[in-house]
């Protein structure tokens, strides 16, 4: 690995310049560039903070490659065209897990977008007093809420109206929406906080409510940040797995009914196929790896759609 | 409040409805604008002290002062934008044509119907085409005009602001692509959309280069033959260029309100100004 030592202070005192003839420069200046102690310390922080850099990124880089490698073994059309319905070795798919990420997934952002997006427009337009510093002290502590508490809270809840042992795809999208809802709240406050205020008193001395306002100015021009801030809460949440395991439970076939019982999401599936295998471990292993492959890419479309909208959806105004 | 001498007002307080937002239904009013003892407030600041002013209509009238002197806050002030700052407040009397503004169960909303405001930094609405942020008022409003009179009205307001010529083909093109000079027009076009018979216009020239200023200059002379013009500046040139009558404010002291010195036809003030305060400013020698 070759280190290129960080460039230092001015370029012109160097030996070789013709800025120590220049008689306007002190003498103090007058030297013929850094010392050798100094350049030893530059070259030992230039390759600490390199080697740092690679530890970093060594786990990374290691993980995506085997992710890719074994996944990548049963990353055929099967695996998304069956479920695990009657499998107990070979064959088998992920079908069904990736059907109920995706339901549960929409059902949370259903849930939290609206509830983050009114908490962050009370926060920044309306919020005054102690309600507010209350509701952000609560969104601080939620932001950090062990996620697995989060599904406890749903389970108790359910259980509660429901009955004892409840489990659907519904009760794993209010345990995620639990862990979104501050995640879009944080990250649409801090959008409507870039609004520049003098929008909203323009919108204000046109003769409009403040609703109105902030419905057709304030929301609108902060629109590509707050798709922005939606998109990566669901990123956040579609790779979670202990709330799922609790509340949305696991199950081998197909389930359409977000209300009704027991529903497979990917990260569940990828934990059950891992440490409940059958006879035919292999198959299982490959299951799991192809998997978490696909939930990984996933994060990352996720991951490149939140940096690709708020430009297009700018681009498009341009455009119209 | 004040002891100045009573000035006879037509009805001290007409309430809500005689400040109708439909501007058809307000057909010959002028634009009057009375202040009586008002006072501005940031928190328990007192920043504008028992000012009391006419303001005619369908005229020009110069704000002017040095920093600090209050003479942007009682902008705020009439139309109610002030209040709008948290823990800012004012109160006295500000009537238009009578109705006064400030009294029980007047909406701001309706106040700012009235009275438009053009700012100091040009401020079109970044997510609204050129042709929406002439319109915004009404949509905001959530009156959407039909397409034809929407045409209509974007065609003659923009005329109005002199910036019809230069975008006409661009409508569609978002208002922050504009120059300095073009946005301030665009705002100019926007506030007078939602026909108001007040322009309150704070520094808006102090951003923008000479000959934009002497654009936006000429517009205000023309807007005063329909609208009652208010315009704060710090431009003593731009004082005696665009107004009819001009109000000197001031400022004793850091800490201090500001207060109304003197006010007169601006050929008067600047010729034979009655307060020494007032000649020293003018000649530049404070403030």
């Amino acid at each position: 690995m070759s280190v290129t030592a960080l460039p230092m202070g001015g370029g012109h005192t160097g030996p070789g310049s013709d800025f120590a003839a220049d008689a306007a420069v002190p003498p103090m200046l007058k030297t013929s560039g850094p010392s050798l102690w100094r350049r030893a310390k530059n070259r030992l922080a230039a390759v600490a903070v390199v080697a740092a850099v690679a530890v970093t990124a060594i786990p990374l880089v290691s993980m995506i490659w085997t992710a890719v490698a074994r996944g990548s073994q049963r990353l055929d059309l099967a695996l998304f065209t069956n479920s695990m319905y009657g499998v107990v070795g070979q064959g088998g798919g992920l079908l069904h897990a990736l059907t109920g990420t995706v339901l549960i997934t929409a059902a949370t952002a259903t849930i939290s977008v609206p509830l983050g997006l009114a908490a962050a427009i009370y926060l920044t337009e309306y919020g005054r007093g102690q309600l507010a510093a209350l509701t952000r002290r609560a969104v601080d502590v939620m932001v950090s809420i062990p996620s697995i508490v989060a599904g406890l809270a749903a389970y108790a809840l359910f259980s509660m109206i429901l009955g004892p042992g409840t489990r659907s795809g519904l009760a794993g999208a209010v345990a995620l929406s639990i862990i979104m809802v501050p995640v879009v709240v944080r990250s649409s406050e801090e959008v409507l906080a870039m609004v520049p205020g003098d929008l909203r008193e323009a919108g204000l001395a046109l003769g409009a409510p403040r609703y109105r306002v902030i419905r057709r100015i304030v929301l609108p021009t902060a629109l590509p940040g707050l798709t922005s801030g939606a998109v990566l809460g669901v990123a956040r949440i579609i790779g979670e797995t202990a709330p799922l395991l609790l509340v949305a439970g696991f199950t081998d076939a197909m389930n359409y009914n977000l209300a009704d019982g027991r529903m497979a999401t990917l990260p569940v599936f990828i934990y059950s196929q891992w440490s409940s295998k059958g006879l035919d471990a292999a198959a299982y292993d490959q299951r799991a790896w192809a998997g978490a492959l696909v939930l990984m890419a996933l994060v990352v479309v996720l991951q490149v759609l939140a940096r690709a909208l708020p430009p297009q959806i700018a681009k498009l105004r341009r455009n119209r | 409040m004040t002891a100045t001498a009573p000035i006879p007002t037509a009805t001290p307080s007409l309430g809500l409805a005689a400040l109708p937002i439909d501007p058809d239904q307000r057909k010959g009013a002028l634009g009057q604008i009375s202040l009586r003892g008002v006072n501005c407030y940031y928190g328990s600041h007192l920043a504008v002290a028992d000012v009391s002013l006419e303001i005619p209509p369908r005229a020009v009238t110069a704000f002017i002062g040095p920093s600090g002197c209050g003479k942007s806050t009682l902008l705020r002030a009439i139309n109610r934008l002030h209040e709008v700052i948290l823990g800012a407040r004012a109160d006295g009397s500000i009537t238009l044509d009578g109705a006064n503004l400030y009294g029980n169960g007047v909406d701001p909303v309706a106040v700012r119907s009235r009275v438009g405001m053009v700012f100091q930094k040009a401020n079109p609405f970044p997510a609204m085409s050129i042709r929406d942020n002439v319109l915004a008022g009404l949509i905001i409003r959530g009156q959407r005009r039909g397409s034809k009179v929407g045409d209509d009205l974007v065609e003659s307001c923009l005329r109005r602001a002199h910036l019809w010529d230069e975008v006409k083909d661009r409508l569609r093109k978002p208002g922050g692509s504009l120059s300095g000079g073009q946005q301030q027009r665009l705002c100019i076009a926007r506030a007078v959309a939602v026909r108001p018979e007040v322009l309150l216009m704070d520094e808006p020239c102090s951003a923008l280069d000479p000959i934009s200023t002497l654009a936006i200059e000429e517009l205000m002379r023309e807007l005063a033959r329909d609208y009652t013009v208010v315009v704060v500046t710090h431009n003593m040139a731009q004082a005696g260029r665009v107004s009819d009558r001009t109000a000197f404010f001031s400022v004793s002291g850091a800490g201090q309100p500001g207060r109304l010195i003197e006010a007169g036809p601006t050929a008067d003030l600047f010729s034979a100004p009655k307060v020494p305060a007032t000649r020293d400013y003018i000649d530049g020698r404070f403030g």
